[in-house]
């Protein structure tokens, strides 16, 4: 599994990481039962703090993504509701692709929009990595 | 040791005649982190530093390096066991050969992990039989680099670590401090690589003529501080944006241009009751913070 972080953008490392194991599993790129790389591992593949790792498994287990065994690390646990949340993820796309070409039917130029899509997503800073 | 913090300080101060290098400096460093601790030239960090090795005695205050009194000589010396110490100008034995300092360091270190240097003499390519002197800068610090983890330090403290280094040292010493943080160990580095502290550091501390200016974690930033640019067709007030959070307003023309610390809902709320034709919401980089925070004070 391979992990990108932007360290220079507006969004904690931890909730970067949280989110491309989440579509991961969504887009089941990681399915059920697979094992994820040790938390020295991945801090040290990704070359971020070890810190960034432990709070992105442990609020993933929170949530019920990945289950956490003591010594031997985090595996992927594809539970009905990440499933579930993969479809909604899905007819979001196809919402905000119909949202999207609305928008350029009413002459406004992608980078127009990228930028309302934006500003409207970090104006609501409470909702940040809530789900 | 564990919850306890790796360093603090209370009050701390360092005056060299009328100069105040460091003045009334609160740390607070939770260990098993890696802690960036920034600030333009001549802001006190290496003073600080040395103030916490025991090298330089403090004007006024106090502090605890792994719970040890840094101003007491006994346990200043007790603590230096258990930190290692990665300097600016890296002060080695350069009559020694490489291979000759290793093993004269190992023998102060009942802890020493030898498999650890012989990985890394080999990782960062270093001349076992080059005398020290003839090291290039960024070998120097690749070695001393070695020397301070070998030992299995509890606490390793370094002073500007990348300077000298090319890409590619730069990327192994950023893996390093990684690694010796997931084994446990506290890191606390100064440097003026905003780009290498937002890759791996948990924590911020920006000190300016000698005081902190800001101790935050890196996550709270990144949710929190935010730039807001709006447009309006008649200005307003800057009075009337004088929000809690707002950390600095600019204006030209029907622009206002807003740095906040928080509080961007409430920003954005103002805004609209302003009748602001356009709001842009961007995210601000560690860059900004720390030219905002040094300005500022």
């Amino acid at each position: 599994m391979l992990f990108r972080l932007t360290p220079s953008g507006g969004q904690p490392l931890y909730l970067q990481l949280m989110q491309q194991i989440r579509h991961a599993v969504e887009t089941g790129a990681l399915r059920d039962g697979d094992q994820l790389p040790g938390i020295r591992t991945l801090a040290e593949e990704l070359v971020v703090s070890p810190g960034t790792v432990v709070k992105a498994y442990s609020e993933l287990e929170h949530e019920g993504v990945l289950t956490m065994h003591h010594g031997s690390g985090a595996f992927v646990c594809a539970n009905r509701r990440t499933k579930r949340l993969g479809e909604c993820v899905q007819e979001a796309r196809e919402r905000v692709d119909e949202l999207i070409q609305q928008l350029r039917g009413d002459g406004l130029l992608d980078d127009e929009i990228r930028r309302l899509f934006e500003a409207s997503l970090l104006g609501a800073g409470k909702t940040v990595g809530k789900r | 040791m564990t919850g306890a913090l790796a360093i603090e300080t209370e009050g701390l101060s360092k005056s060299y005649g009328s100069m105040h290098a460091v003045r009334n400096l609160n740390l607070a460093v939770k260990p098993n982190r890696i802690t960036a601790f920034l600030g333009l030239n001549g802001a006190g960090k290496s003073t600080t530093i040395k103030m916490l090795l025991g090298i330089v005695k403090p004007t006024e205050g106090s502090g605890r390096v792994l719970g040890k009194r840094i101003d007491y000589p006994v346990e200043s010396v007790e603590l230096r066991r258990d930190v290692a110490f990665v300097t600016e100008d890296k002060n080695l034995y350069g009559y020694m050969t490489v291979e000759q300092i290793i093993r004269f360091t190992r023998g102060f270190f009942p802890g020493w992990r030898q498999d650890v240097a012989e990985e890394l003499l080999r990782k960062y390519e270093l001349p076992a039989r080059r005398k020290v002197r003839h090291l290039s800068k960024g070998m120097r610090t690749k070695l001393a680099l070695l020397l301070a983890v070998s030992r299995r330090p509890t606490l390793l403290i370094l002073d500007e670590p990348s300077e000298g280094l090319d890409p590619r040292g730069i990327e192994q010493l950023l893996e390093c401090l990684v690694a010796q943080c997931a084994e446990g160990a506290t890191v606390f580095f100064s440097s003026h690589q905003i780009a290498e502290i937002e890759r791996i550091s948990d924590e911020v501390c920006i000190i300016n003529r000698g005081s902190l200016v800001l101790d935050a974690s890196l996550d709270v930033l990144r949710l929190n501080w935010r730039q807001v640019d709006l447009v309006f067709a008649s200005l307003p007030d800057r009075g009337d944006f004088q929000l809690a959070g707002v950390e600095r307003i600019r204006t030209r023309g029907q622009q206002m241009s807003l740095f906040a610390s928080g509080n961007v809902d409430a920003i954005v709320e103002r805004a609209r009751d302003f009748h602001a034709t356009a709001i842009d919401v961007s995210p601000v980089g560690l860059r900004e913070i720390f030219l905002q925070s040094v300005e500022e004070s």
